[in-house]
């Protein structure tokens, strides 16, 4: 098995999450998060003195998945939560030594 | 001709005096009333600007105060104030009136009751002293501020109260502002605004800068709270000044006038400056400014027109929005602006009367109006005063108790954040988890066994 | 690839934060976690009624990198984040298999 995790814009929510329903994805963990990279954060001015807010809010998005099915759901997320601007995020994935259902106590294969 | 529950009608002029006296008390029972709004306000006001980590620190600091301020103004602070003077029009007669003695019974020749008029008078201490909390936000030991809150009253304020607020008449004698000087401060620029810019400078220099302080983002946690503070603020200070006139009749209607123009206009210049020098204007501007445009007529608002209120509201909405940067430059962390907006406020108010004061309103004509420099000179004496006051006694009274039983918080504590460490609470439970195991009672381990 | 993770203490971020960026990185996710452990929070008390706060807040720092960068990575973190008193935190290196950035589509190193 495997977790991808990727980290989005906020407003690409709604269309990767559609996306990854319609392939067939029933569960995933969802947080919110900041992101600290180049693009840049914003300036806020309080009476005077600026603050450089330099965290982008993000959405973190963590799935455990069947190896089989690693690739494409990869590439779902990709693909719907593009843009084409800086901050689009990253898509990563890492090995799972083992998983387990906490109702039913399934192990691996049969817990995704 | 109004008549009686009895159906009886009564002779018209002692009807007619009868409704004005219990108007003037009506109006001035609200007014206290809303004066005390401002605590609360101000409250909201301070707290939404602070890290949500010290938000419930920095109100309790303005309820402490409230607290203490005014059994100490019963106890003694307003005889000091209001009491005979015992010489050089410095000082009231502490004894007089302790306790608010020999003043509980009715007088049927006065306007309004003298005891509504000592709380009216107490609640004006209660915000000079909270608008201090504002310059030491985030580092102040809870214990020592309310010491310094009880003592503050009796040294500075009720001093600086009897120069500008008592007035002589009849037999008695009242402070050297109102008197011999004859500056004009209607609702308390120089005891109330000038009084705590300056002392909160004092406060804020003698203690030291936050732990972080232009390193670490110390901005507003909750803007809501700050504009809702505003909010309150602004109707509260229709008590403070229009109370002032302590009648209800055409002066207190002009001061309202003048109040509200001053709020709006206040708004719009520290919103043009933000505009021009930041690029935005904000929110916090907005609350800023409206503040910086009341600060300014508290003290003018008896003398000028609508359109010198106006006037008064640009000149403070523009230079506070400027003057809060000073902090930065200077390097002194006065924390939510006390100065910038409370001390430059209260100048401009007091000093702009010396030019914006109209014969129309008040007794004299300023300089604009082509009274010569007579009463501008008067002003800035009546201001420096006060400033000079304030600033020395505050420095000595902060220096004293942070050497005695300690006024500033241990540096860990500071980072730890008040809220926690001094009132062992957490304002925002937002945790998905409630994240608290309980135990009540004596000697329980938890809830459930 | 690998994931670097650290839990640290919240008012160490910007120190951690300025010195990642002194040794090149520009790119990391940030969320706001809770700590349990010997740390032991701390009570509040309401009405009288005692609450036993066992969480503390934490930041956690999340960076994929390239191997050869893992171990000044690290270190970094480390020194910039300690203070020497319980509750510091812990970094820890999982593997990542494959990384993909979403504006571009790039893979491996190049996404990093």
């Amino acid at each position: 098995m495997k977790l991808v995790t990727a980290v989005i814009k906020p407003h690409k929510w709604e269309d990767v999450r559609e996306a990854l329903e319609t392939f067939g994805v029933t569960g995933m963990t969802v947080s919110e998060v900041s992101g600290y990279g180049r693009q840049k954060g914003h300036t806020e001015v309080y009476r005077g003195a600026e603050y450089d807010i330099a965290l982008v809010p993000k959405i973190r998005i963590e799935i455990v998945v069947d190896d089989a099915d690693t690739e494409d759901v990869v590439g779902i997320v990709t693909k719907t939560a593009h843009t084409g601007r800086i901050g689009d995020g990253k898509v990563w994935v890492s090995p799972v030594d083992t998983v387990v259902r906490v109702r039913t106590g399934d192990k691996d294969t049969a817990a995704l | 001709m109004r008549p009686q529950s009895d159906g009886m009608p009564q002779p018209l002029l002692a009807s007619a005096a009868a409704s004005t006296a219990s108007g003037d008390t009506a109006w001035l029972l609200a007014a206290a009333a809303l004066v005390l709004l401002m605590a609360p306000g101000l409250a909201f006001f301070y707290g939404g600007m602070v890290r949500s980590k010290s938000v419930l620190n920095m109100m309790m600091m303005v309820f402490g105060a409230l607290a203490v301020v005014m059994v100490v103004w019963v106890l003694v602070g307003y005889s000091i104030a209001f009491g005979d003077d015992l010489g050089g029009g410095l000082l009231g007669d502490p004894t007089q009136y302790a306790g608010f003695k020999g003043m509980l019974e009715a007088d049927p020749d006065a306007a309004y009751p003298i005891t509504i008029f000592a709380a009216f008078q107490g609640l004006f201490a209660v915000i000079t002293v909270g608008l201090i909390a504002g310059a030491i936000a985030d580092r102040t030991r809870f214990g020592t501020w309310l010491v310094f809150a009880g003592l503050w009253t009796v040294l500075v304020y009720a001093p600086v109260a009897h120069w500008i607020f008592d007035f002589s008449a009849g037999d008695h004698v009242g402070g050297w502002m109102a008197n011999k000087l004859g500056a004009l401060d209607f609702a308390g620029g120089t005891a109330v605004e000038i009084n705590s810019g300056a002392a909160g400078l004092a406060a804020a220099l003698v203690l030291g800068r936050r732990v972080g302080f232009g390193r670490d983002p110390m901005k507003p946690h909750n803007l809501t709270l700050v504009m809702v503070g505003a909010g309150l603020l602004w109707f509260g200070w229709f008590g403070f000044n229009a109370g002032s006139a302590l009648a209800a009749n055409n002066t207190a209607a002009i001061v309202f006038v003048n109040t509200l123009l001053a709020g709006c206009t206040g708004l719009l210049a520290w919103l043009a400056v933000e505009r021009f020098r930041d690029g935005h204007a904000t929110s916090f501007g907005a609350a800023s400014g409206v503040v910086a445009g009341l600060v300014a007529i508290t003290p003018s608002c008896g003398s000028v027109t609508p359109i010198g209120a106006m006037v008064v509201g640009i000149a403070a909405g523009a230079i506070c929005a400027l003057a809060v940067g000073l902090k930065y430059t200077f390097k002194y962390d006065d924390s939510l602006d006390v100065v910038g907006v409370h001390l430059v406020g209260g100048l401009v108010g007091t000093i702009i009367i010396g030019l914006l004061a109209s014969s129309d309103v008040t007794s004299v004509d300023g300089l604009l109006y082509g009274g010569g420099a007579d009463q501008l000179g008067k002003q800035l004496v009546a201001a420096g005063a006060t400033l000079l006051y304030s600033f020395t006694a505050t420095a000595i009274l902060v220096w004293v108790l942070e050497k005695t039983i300690g006024f500033r918080v241990d540096p860990e504590h500071e980072v730890a954040g008040v809220d926690l460490v001094i009132h062992a609470e957490t304002a925002y439970d937002l945790h998905v988890t409630g994240g608290a195991r309980p135990h009540f009672g004596p000697g329980t381990g938890s809830m459930h066994p | 690839m690998k994931l670097i993770s650290a839990v640290v203490k919240p008012h160490k971020w910007e120190d951690v934060r300025q010195a990642l960026e002194a040794v090149g990185v520009n790119g990391m996710t940030v969320s706001e976690v809770s700590g349990y452990g010997r740390q032991k929070g701390h009570t509040e008390v309401y009405r009288g009624a005692e609450y036993d706060i066992a969480m503390v807040p934490k930041v956690r720092i999340e960076i994929v990198a390239d191997d050869h960068d893992v171990e000044q990575i690290v270190e970094t973190i480390t020194k910039a984040a300690q203070t020497g008193k319980v509750g510091d935190g812990k970094i820890w290196v999982t593997p990542v298999e494959s990384v993909v950035r979403v504006r571009t589509g790039d893979t491996g190193p190049a996404a990093v």
